[in-house]
């Protein structure tokens, strides 16, 4: 049954770097690019040369000004797919057992097989996750790579999905986030790693790595700088008696 | 029931075969591996052990299996068979094609060889098409550099001897503070995400000014949303704050730059303002050690950055006081530069003193043991972790080349240009500017070019003047109006060709330029041009021959479409002798091989350039016994020596039976051997020669060896260019070659040999108040020229654009989401949709560059989202000025190097009633190619 | 969320059905002979043929079998076992009643629990969904079997009853409204939480991930008009709830009828609305909500 599993014995899933994320959308093509030749069926594009091109990715990349009580507006782009979540309403909610959430490492999968289609588990998800190709009528959804990171017809540093590998800023991590000792779990850990969504309850396991600090190099920390700026002169004529100095003690 | 989980198959097959190329999706030129099934493509992804991307790779990258089954490409020779622009073509075989062409070529070559203009655009084998351009004879030859970013080559090359672009990089392993002006998105673009993405995870800090705080500004720690074309002015205002707090790597400057060296002060002289030279021509610096002058390169020299020089009754003064005395002048103090750069004084002032703290601060050493060009060891490397790039953004305005010089004058003040921590070439840079050809122009019928055409002049001797002093070449490059136009003025070409101005031309040529539409300013001008008649109704442009791979709209526009393959069908070489794909620390070039056959009767242009050239018996093709010496393209890269052992690829040539790098004979096995190492080559600068290039003479005799050059070429960077003291010289009235005198003042103001500031040329020429708001584009990270549109997934993401408005105009002018609006600019006006952008300076609109599309182009419906919602801003634009009553029409191009001036343009914005359509609209061209099919399911294998 | 008509058909015509099969089940209506079989023809074709349009939104119905299996964990799942539960035990009684003049009463009380229970499950579908906030009430399933109990018993021509009912499903009707209009406010879901970005500041999608459409944007963004919105509103209540009260007035069979028919169009646009006016917090996203 599509019950979720009382515990995975891994959480595999990704950690995204708002502060490094350039927005440049290799991840979103690269696994346009895998997934359609790869499980399951094709990611199908609809009127792809015509007025109203539209077709099934697994990974978008959304972009928000935010506006700071002071300061300028700042740009964040955000990458976003399937956040493989332990409490996963997208699974609970299937009539047919095609959604499911594995046991050895907690990746959401749909089995294309068994689905029939009924949009249900889209309606379920809040992020936006899931999308029902068209051409196939049978629903999509990132499979973290499944058949990448296990795949022994793979060298072993190509076994990782295709979005973190192809990310050319690195604002993308995989590993599994169940294991404290982890890079992915450390990382979270070190640069306050959050959730999306904390309220609606579905604990993703893919965490947003919150963006730095913008902004500030004018604000009070400046009078730090200001020594460094301290005049030596302040026309030609000084600023010549100066090099005199300074070059007596090259 | 209980719930079984599927048995998936975790590990199914990949592919059958993995190809290793190199992409061309942009002009990045990273590694890829093409997965294969069937024989067909099914997958491409980034090659893990290219030096230049590592294995990443970008959106339009991993979408080029997409752009290699595009409905849009072209598939057999066309010939015109309707009106120019009408899109009516007959497909013809390839020898009927080549008939075609060779029968209006060799007239040409036999009478006149200047009446053929042969203009590539986003070519990427420039050392060929010269080679082919000046076999043929026609001193009409360039790439797209003059409308794209030659600024930032030129000024990068005669300052410091090499450029940003993809020609250098920051040291990213040690660098602490990145500062990043405009760059567009496709040179180096994934070096650079890779970068900033390797420095962030180091806590290392990135500063971004740009208007538009997109990409690279988004994740920027700090962001500096300037005026544009102010940059110049901000930067100099650094250097005040620099300069007046000592905060300058002085003995770097001794060292390393023409800041001690002597300049000639005396006001009446012939040779005021040029530099100190000994007998055999060696600059001159006063030895510290001794008081007396001395050549800057002699052995245990220490150049003194303050002593002068009496000699004649003349005194001579070194740069550096020059320097001093004109950047801390009040007109560059933070306060007084604040207002027009739109950049706070506080702010201004917190940036020098972040840079100062960092570069003197936070400096450090290397522990790599050196000797320099006076033979001095040092057995360190002084970092110093700031580092900049640059590129479009600051490059495309009138006073880009003196803002690109005004930055690497920056740099070289803080001494971070080539040590730990800064800026760092890549060969073949550094190389001088002495070291560079200079521009060629003398034709002789049936004869080839006296010289490569495109070069750096040295001083008016070297313009490219024919006897009358009119200009020689159609571009009117090289030539008072511009005079070191290193690149040319493609951008010119069809507007001087049309006008006759300085002469007709028979011939127009054309490879991978879209002119008539995105690669002009004033696109329907152009369009007017090409299909202009004259009194005899014979088009002013008589013939014009067209390559592309795709139906893109100049197709219509051209009377012969000679269809290249895709970039997986064909071989290239990503040459030393070009625009190669080294690093900082190491050297490296790259091939493309056909990973597929093409289905289509297409050839590689280059293939093709190489069958015109045996048709026509080109020297440097033909043999002496007339055969021709190379096949095809391949043949070509294989087998050419520009001199002998140095061909267009440095790996694994030929020393009797053994296989060297550098320089050697041509190997038969070459390509291959490039094909089993994954499609490229590198070789990489021992430790100890990998930073201080130019002057370490370690790196200067593995260049040798490499074949960079034949003898080591150290020099001091430019910080003061006498080159263009000359052409002040020569408006000052010295000299033999003079200006016309409607040019004096402007060459006297504007090739100062010290960087300057002044404000863009469209401001002196339209009323500002009338049109307050500059106006940009941008290059979408995910998408490239216009390419991307014909692309299924690409144009998902970028289907159509809009105007983005800053705040205040938002709310001025009422605008709400959906609202369309009328830009104007003193050309012309459009009608397009507008969008509400906050992270934008305050005066200023942009867009995606080259959305827009023409109707029945790229093998879209007629109402794709392209060509009813998408535009360009080229409409607005125009190749010239506004006439301004002196009854002449100035140029819309930097007057130094001719770069046009595409981020100058002022517009004004006002809320319009919604057209059906962007505007202006076009009617649609007939497409040469069928439609696209209504639904795409892509799976190679089963 | 998108109004699909196949959904809407199928939950106003099932909703309607199995109203009936409900009232035939628990006898308030015991039809026999032919009178046996209109009633029954008209609740079975309605509840099945709501069935059958809801299978036009399968991307694959000849698996819709598959959908009886998760009954344990999918409110989806358990609709459709109650369903096909409901239709053979009512279709038993139905042929008792019909064929042999005999009333199965305990089956006929089982059928209507399983008629309520399918209604009930239906409405749990949407009611459970946290990303719908509008949705997500008890007061969903009490709306769904208001009004399907109404209906029904317009069906049955029970003057008395149905007054009652209608009544009752009309004010649920409106408390739903009334709830569901700060709902998504309520759900405390925002941009801000959507993003994890609300300690920067104020946060606006900037540009959305494609410049074209796609299936989140078609399934989960639909946006009425407010004034759209309340003449719909508008046009539900009076049409099904309180008209059909007035028709029914007079008694006559042919009134009845279009009593049935209007409350059937008035159910059908609170239906429209009931899908279109259903905020998806996915268009938080897309800067398409304003939460």
């Amino acid at each position: 049954m599509t019950s979720l599993p009382a515990s995975t014995q891994r959480s595999l899933g990704l950690v995204i770097d708002l502060d490094t994320c350039v927005g440049c959308h290799a991840c979103v093509v690269s696994c346009k690019g895998w997934n359609t030749e790869n499980y399951g069926v094709p990611l199908s594009d609809q009127d792809p040369y015509g007025a109203n091109p539209s077709g099934t990715f697994l990974n978008r990349v959304h972009s928000y000004e935010v506006q700071p009580d002071a300061g300028p507006a700042q740009l964040i782009h955000f990458p976003k797919s399937c956040l493989h979540c332990e409490d996963a309403p997208c699974v609970t909610v299937c009539p047919t057992g095609a959604s499911y959430k594995r046991i050895e490492d907690g990746i959401v999968l749909v089995n294309e097989d068994h689905c029939i289609g009924c949009g249900l588990c889209a309606w379920a998800c809040p992020y936006g996750a899931r999308e029902l190709d068209a051409a196939e009528g049978v629903m999509k959804k990132c499979t973290l790579c499944v058949d990448r990171i296990y795949n022994e017809n793979l060298p072993e540093e190509d076994r990782m999905p295709s979005c973190v590998r192809t990310c050319p800023a690195g604002a993308r991590h995989f590993g599994d986030l169940s294991d404290p000792d982890s890079a992915v779990s450390q990382l979270v850990a070190q640069r306050g790693g959050m959730d999306l969504m904390p309220e609606q309850e579905t604990r993703p396991v893919n965490k947003y790595l919150p963006p730095r600090p913008k902004d500030r190099i004018a604000e009070p920390e400046f009078d730090a700088l200001a020594p460094y700026l301290s005049p030596v002169a302040e026309d030609p004529g000084g600023f010549v008696g100066w090099l005199d100095k300074m070059l007596e003690k090259i | 029931m209980s719930f079984q989980q599927p048995e998936l198959d975790l590990s199914p097959d990949v592919s059958d075969e993995v190809r290793k190329t190199t992409c061309y999706m942009c002009a990045c030129r990273c590694g890829i591996n093409v997965h294969m099934k069937d024989g067909k493509v099914a997958y491409i992804e980034g090659n893990r052990d290219h030096p230049v991307n590592r294995g990443v790779l970008c959106a339009k990258g991993s979408a080029g299996i997409m752009q290699h089954n595009a409905p849009s490409r072209l598939r057999a020779p066309l010939k015109r068979v309707g009106p120019r622009g009408s899109g009516q073509f007959e497909e013809i075989s390839w020898d009927e094609a080549l008939e075609i062409a060779a029968g209006w070529l060799t007239p040409l070559r036999e009478s006149d060889p200047s009446k053929l203009a042969f203009f590539t655009g986003r070519d990427q084998s420039q050392s060929f098409t010269s080679f082919w351009a000046q076999n043929f004879g026609t001193p009409n030859y360039a790439a797209h550099g003059g409308f794209c970013s030659v600024n930032m080559a030129a000024a990068g090359i005669y300052t410091m001897g090499g450029a940003f672009w993809e020609f250098g990089q920051p040291d990213w392993d040690h660098t602490k503070l990145f500062m990043l002006f405009g760059v567009a998105e496709d040179h180096d673009s994934n070096p650079i995400k890779m970068g900033i993405g390797k420095i962030k995870a180091r806590g290392a800090r990135v500063i971004g000014v740009n208007p538009i705080r997109t990409g690279y500004n988004a994740v920027a720690d700090e962001w500096v949303g300037i005026t544009p074309g102010t940059d110049g002015l901000f930067i100099l205002a650094l250097v005040h704050e620099l300069l007046r707090a000592g905060k300058v790597d002085l003995e770097y400057l001794a060292r390393f730059t023409n800041a001690p060296v002597l300049v000639n002060c005396d006001a009446e002289s012939a040779e005021h303002g040029l530099l100190l030279r000994d007998e055999e021509g060696k600059l001159l610096v006063i030895d510290r050690r001794t008081g007396a002058p001395a050549a800057f390169d002699q052995e245990g020299v220490r150049p003194d950055l303050s002593a002068t020089w009496d000699r004649d009754g003349v005194t001579h003064r070194p740069v550096m006081h020059l320097l001093a005395e004109r950047y801390m002048h009040a007109e560059y103090a933070p306060e007084a530069v604040a207002d027009r750069c739109g950049v706070s004084a506080e702010r201004i002032r917190a940036i020098a003193a972040e840079l100062a703290r960092v570069a003197f601060e936070e400096a450090f050493e290397l522990p790599l043991e050196w000797t320099d060009f006076r033979g001095e060891t040092h057995t360190s490397m002084k970092g110093r972790p700031v580092s900049f790039h640059a590129m479009r953004g600051i490059s495309a305005h009138s006073n880009g080349f003196q803002t690109c010089r005004a930055l690497h004058m920056l740099q070289i003040l803080l001494g971070t240009v080539e040590v730990p921590g800064g800026f760092r070439f890549k060969p073949p840079y550094p190389k001088p500017v002495s070291a560079h050809p200079k521009p060629h122009c003398k034709w002789q019928p049936g004869k080839p070019l006296d010289g490569p055409h495109l070069g750096f002049v040295q001083g008016p001797d070297d313009l490219a003047l024919r006897a009358d002093g009119s200009p020689a070449r159609i571009d009117k490059a090289f030539t008072w109006d511009n005079p070191m136009s290193s690149h040319g003025l493609m951008h010119m070409v069809i507007s001087n060709a049309h006008a006759g101005d300085p002469y007709r031309i028979d011939t127009l040529f054309m490879y991978m330029a879209n002119m008539s539409w995105n690669s002009s300013m004033n696109t329907r001008g152009v369009m007017d041009m090409l299909t202009d008649t004259d009194e005899n109704g014979d088009y002013v442009i008589p013939h014009i021959i067209y390559s592309d791979a795709y139906s893109s709209e100049m197709v219509a526009y051209a009377d012969l479409i000679l269809p290249d393959t895709t970039y997986l069908e064909r071989h290239d070489c990503i040459s030393l002798l070009d625009r190669p794909i080294c690093e900082a620390d190491a050297a490296a070039d790259a091939i493309r091989w056909p990973v597929v056959e093409p289905g289509r009767d297409v050839r590689g242009f280059q293939t093709v350039l190489v069958q015109l050239a045996n048709k026509m018996k080109l020297p440097g093709f033909t043999n002496e016994d007339g055969s021709a010496k190379y096949e095809d393209y391949a043949d070509y890269i294989t087998n050419h020596q520009r001199k002998p052992g140095i061909g267009p690829l440095a790996g694994w040539r030929r020393k009797g039976n053994e296989e060297v790098s550098g320089r050697g004979d041509p190997n038969p096995d070459q390509l291959q051997r490039y094909i089993d190492n994954g499609g490229f080559f590198v070789n990489h600068i021992p430790d100890a020669c990998a930073y201080m290039k130019p002057w370490n003479m370690g790196y200067q005799d593995w260049a040798v060896g490499m074949g960079l050059f034949d003898t080591p070429q150290p020099y001091v960077f430019d910080l003061y260019v006498e080159t263009m003291r000359r052409f002040q010289l020569a408006a000052e009235g010295h000299g033999e070659r003079q200006p016309p005198d409607r040019l004096r003042e402007r060459i006297k103001t504007t090739l100062d040999p010290l960087p300057i500031w002044y404000p863009p040329v469209e401001d002196s020429h339209v009323d500002t108040q009338a049109f307050p708001v500059h106006a940009l584009t941008q290059r979408p990270m995910a998408m490239y020229h216009s390419w991307g549109t014909q692309n299924a997934w690409l144009r998902q993401i970028h289907g159509r654009n809009p105007l983005y408005v800053p705040t205040a105009l938002w709310e001025a002018n009422g605008f709400a989401e959906g609202d369309w609006a009328e830009v104007t600019s003193a050309h012309g006006t459009i009608t397009v949709p507008v969008a509400h952008m906050a992270a934008l300076n305050a005066n200023t609109v942009w867009t995606w560059n080259a959305i827009g599309k023409r109707k029945g182009a790229w093998a879209l419906s007629e109402d794709a989202p392209e060509a009813t919602r998408g535009f360009l801003l080229n409409h607005l634009i125009h190749e010239l000025l506004p006439p301004r009553g002196d009854g002449l029409r100035w140029s819309n191009s930097d007057p130094i190097t001719g770069q046009a001036a595409w981020f100058d343009l002022r517009v004004k914005i006002c809320k319009a009633q919604p057209p059906a359509e962007s505007q202006p609209a076009f009617d649609p061209i007939r497409s040469p190619v069928p439609p696209g099919p209504g639904e795409l399911e892509w799976k190679v294998g089963k | 969320m998108h109004p699909a008509p196949s959904v809407i058909v199928f939950t106003t015509l099932s909703g309607l059905g199995f109203g009936l099969l409900f009232w035939l089940g628990t006898g308030v209506v015991v039809p026999t002979g032919w009178a046996g079989f209109g009633y029954f023809a008209l609740a079975f074709g309605l509840s099945v043929g709501g069935l059958i349009a809801s299978t036009f939104h399968l991307g694959h119905p000849e698996r819709a079998w598959r959908a009886m299996t998760q009954w344990r964990s999918s409110w989806l799942s358990r609709e459709g076992v109650c369903a096909v539960a409901c239709l053979l035990a009512m279709g038993f009684y139905a042929a008792g009643l019909v064929l042999f003049d005999l009333r199965l009463t305990v089956l006929g009380f089982a059928g209507a629990v399983l008629a309520a229970g399918t209604v009930f499950t239906t409405s749990m579908i949407y009611a459970q969904l946290k990303t719908v906030p509008r949705w997500n009430t008890a007061l969903t399933p009490v709306l769904f079997l208001s009004i399907s109990l109404a209906g029904g018993a317009v069906l049955t021509g029970r003057f008395g009853l149905t007054n009652v009912l209608l009544l009752v499903a009309g004010v649920v009707q409106v408390v739903w409204w009334m709830r569901g209009d700060t709902a998504l406010k309520q759900s405390g879901t925002t941009l801000a939480s959507a993003t994890g970005l609300g300690n920067i500041g104020a946060v606006r999608a900037f540009e959305p991930p494609h410049t074209g459409t796609n299936y989140l944007l078609r399934e989960f963004v639909h946006v009425v008009g407010r004034r759209h919105a309340l003449k719909l509103r508008t046009i539900a209540l009076v049409a099904g709830y309180v008209l059909p009260v007035l028709l029914m007035l007079p008694g006559s069979l042919v009134l009845t009828a279009l009593a049935a028919l209007c409350h059937l169009l008035g159910v059908a646009a609170s239906r429209w609305l009931f899908f279109a006016e259903a905020e998806h917090v996915v268009g938080l996203y897309y800067g398409k909500r304003v939460a």
